[in-house]
């Protein structure tokens, strides 16, 4: 007798049959508007090259209300990228110290002080 | 409480089918029963053509697994009564692989995958028998030791969706494997296992959905292996490329 195995088609939008891929998906959206906003802070750089009035410009265009929507967009997936990726990280980063694995939320909330910790540098900077 | 419970099967005969149907039957409904148990009544008393794998009935063997209403799961571990409020239950053999038979599935691709991660031990230093065994301390084995109860009843492939995206990455259960014995303090088989964990189609695949985890039914965890492998081998790399005489 002569085998016939049956390949079922995969579904277009399989993600939307679990909500554990709905979040997946969207965590994996989040790197759009990352990049998006990665592009928003290069273009930054370069009116900054070409002079006062270009930079100026790119400032009043990124206080304008739709340049403040965008950013604040860009803040909230870039938060729930941040928090969905340091809730992994005991998983990717798993320590044993003196024989003993060091406990997951001690891991996750290491991340949390180096994150406060390097935003503080950068807020202080800015002030200076 | 219900006397009785809808159980729709997903059936294909290749001999007679063209593709997959559903059929229904109507089995007894125990409080005690898992899914497994309403199959075998089917095979016993209602449909002795029906063809499914099983063997221990307590979660060890890892031959049953099936999609259980839409989400992988031993069906020797799934109670009916989790399912007692659904209008029906809904069986189909495990996603993303090819069906032999009703909710026998071909797994032939799995087999490869896992021989290529070469799944042992690889002695360091082979030594004669007259130097005594390999030691190894409890503390060296809890490591890896989440690793080992691995059953390879492949739930994690079913619910992975890269695997689902491209059938050639090596997928979760094979690559947790080759973090089991790259951990293994009495293995020196890391680098063998390299040309497979380190490619394209090995752990690089992977973006960390972490549904593997989610549905593993011995808390394996693939998806932290995988993470652990993509720093280890990413420090594998940049000390061979970087570091003065790191290519030799």
């Amino acid at each position: 007798m002569s085998r016939r195995p049956y390949v079922r088609a995969g579904k277009r939008l399989w993600w939307l049959g679990h909500r554990r891929y709905v979040f997946y998906m969207v965590r994996e959206l989040t790197s759009l508007f990352i990049g998006l906003y990665c592009a928003l802070l290069t273009l930054g750089l370069v009116r900054l090259a070409q002079g006062k009035p270009q930079w100026e410009s790119f400032l009043a265009a990124a206080s304008s209300v739709p340049g403040v929507v965008f950013q604040l967009v860009c803040l909230a997936f870039a938060v729930y990228h941040s928090v969905t990726w340091f809730a992994l990280t005991p998983k990717a980063m798993p320590l044993i110290v003196r024989g003993e694995p060091v406990p997951g939320n001690a891991i996750v909330g290491a991340h949390y002080a180096a994150w406060i910790l390097v935003s503080l540098v950068v807020l202080v900077a800015a002030w200076i | 409480m219900r006397n009785e419970i809808t159980v729709e099967v997903l059936r294909y005969h290749p001999e007679k089918d063209s593709e997959p149907h559903f059929q229904l039957y109507t089995v007894p409904y125990r409080e005690d029963w898992v899914v497994l148990d309403a199959l075998n009544h089917i095979k016993d008393h209602i449909d002795g053509t029906l063809s499914y794998r099983w063997s221990c009935h307590m979660a060890v063997c890892g031959s049953c697994g099936m999609m259980i209403n839409g989400e992988p799961k031993l069906s020797c571990n799934a109670f009916l009564r989790d399912y007692c409020k659904e209008a029906s239950v809904r069986i189909e053999p495990l996603e993303h692989f090819p069906i032999e038979r009703d909710l026998v599935i071909v797994m032939d691709s799995f087999m490869k995958k896992l021989s290529s991660v070469k799944p042992y031990v690889i002695a360091k230093e082979e030594k004669p028998l007259s130097e005594g065994q390999y030691v190894q301390t409890p503390p060296q084995l809890q490591i890896f030791k989440q690793y080992t109860q691995c059953i390879n009843c492949l739930l994690c492939y079913a619910a992975c969706p890269q695997i689902g995206l491209n059938r050639d990455f090596v997928g979760p259960a094979a690559l947790a494997l080759a973090h089991r014995y790259n951990l293994d303090s009495r293995d020196g088989g890391k680098e063998q296992r390299a040309d497979t964990v380190a490619s394209n189609e090995g752990v690089w695949e992977c973006t960390f959905a972490g549904a593997c985890s989610e549905v593993c039914p011995k808390d394996v965890d693939p998806a932290a292996a995988i993470q652990q492998m993509k720093i280890s081998a990413s420090v594998d790399w940049f000390k061979a490329h970087l570091l003065p005489g790191g290519n030799k």
